[in-house]
């Protein structure tokens, strides 16, 4: 039977990170695309030497169906790693719904596995970057996003230990205080990447990095929301009779 | 007035009891691993390290690489 709800909880998951991910896309392709053609063009009238010899993958299909394989594969499997955590975290965490758990999820999620990192290492454009630190850059980032996990999973635990202590809301807060606290130390000691060209457009970078920032907060926004209501169907099966749903205080 | 107060299926929310470990284990491992790998073909794949030759992958996913917010070239 929990084993079942465990499989269950894994399809909504994987189906919620979808849709997010479809919605996701549409920001990426209407608000971040632009920048990335700017930002190409910008590496085409600077930098021909550095451009590709052969064009495999033509820029139309880069932008479309190549956007869309990445974005919706990343919706996915994070929903499916979420679904997992989720699993363990619910009426472990705290005693919250499974919608708010669902919610409270996806919030930590984003900033955990995207803002953290984000913030150190943030997302560059095309002909922004060096290639030949491709491997340094890779290893920091991720290492960001470990870290963001770890000291997030360890926070929580600190939380729970401090809650008979402290109360509830104190010791959330100082949870919160360890875990900016050590992120902020990470931040001080990793080194700093900076390989903007001095001449790219300062406005080109700024309007990509907030449509990559608003990609994400679309993604985990719509995740939270949509699994937190298929976990909760699960849990709470709705009866047949909706009359319930009717808002409250509406005008009768 | 009564109109203002909910009904009572929706002040008291159920919530669910814990699901064991044994129970989540199995597919955290099978499919935790499972996604990591999709992840790691839309993130770093022909990037940093390479498990297929060539440059295929990396040029398919490019664009949602960079506005991912993953290094890329």
């Amino acid at each position: 039977m929990n084993s079942a709800t465990v499989r269950n909880l894994l399809v909504r998951g994987m189906l919620a990170g979808l849709g997010a991910g479809v919605l996701a896309l549409i920001v990426a392709y209407f608000l971040g695309e632009p920048n990335v053609d700017k930002a190409i063009g910008f590496e085409a009238a600077h930098a021909p030497a550095h451009e590709h010899e052969v064009e495999l993958v033509s820029r139309s299909l880069q932008s479309t169906a190549g956007l869309a394989t990445g974005v919706l594969l990343y919706g996915v499997a994070f929903g499916g790693i979420a679904a997992l955590v989720y699993c363990y975290a619910l009426g472990r965490v705290g005693r919250f719904t499974p919608r708010a758990t669902a919610l409270l999820l996806s919030g930590s999620a984003l900033v955990v596995v995207y803002l953290v990192p984000f913030l150190k290492y943030p997302a560059n454009p095309p002909a922004v970057g060096n290639g030949d630190t491709i491997g340094k850059r890779t290893t920091l980032y991720v290492l960001m996003m470990l870290l963001g996990v770890l000291l997030a999973v360890a926070a929580t635990i600190l939380g729970k230990r401090l809650a008979p202590k402290l109360g509830n809301w104190y010791a959330t807060l100082a949870a919160l205080a360890a875990f900016a606290l050590a992120i902020g130390l990470a931040y001080a000691f990793l080194p700093v990447i900076n390989e903007v060209p001095s001449d790219f457009p300062a406005t080109v970078l700024w309007r990509f990095r907030v449509s990559a920032l608003a990609i994400q907060l679309t993604l985990w926004g719509t995740f939270g929301l949509v699994f937190g209501e298929l976990a909760d169907r699960l849990f709470n099966p709705r009866p047949a009779t909706a009359t319930a749903a009717q808002p409250v205080g509406a005008p009768s | 007035m009564a109109q203002h107060v909910a009904p009572p299926t929706a002040t008291t929310p159920v919530i669910p009891a814990k699901l064991p470990l044994k129970d989540i284990a199995p597919w955290a491992v099978f499919f935790g691993v499972l996604m990591l790998i999709l992840l790691y073909f839309v993130g770093a794949e022909q990037g940093a390290t390479s498990v297929v030759s060539g440059e295929e992958v990396h040029e398919w996913v490019h664009d949602a690489r960079h506005l991912l917010g993953f290094p890329c070239h």
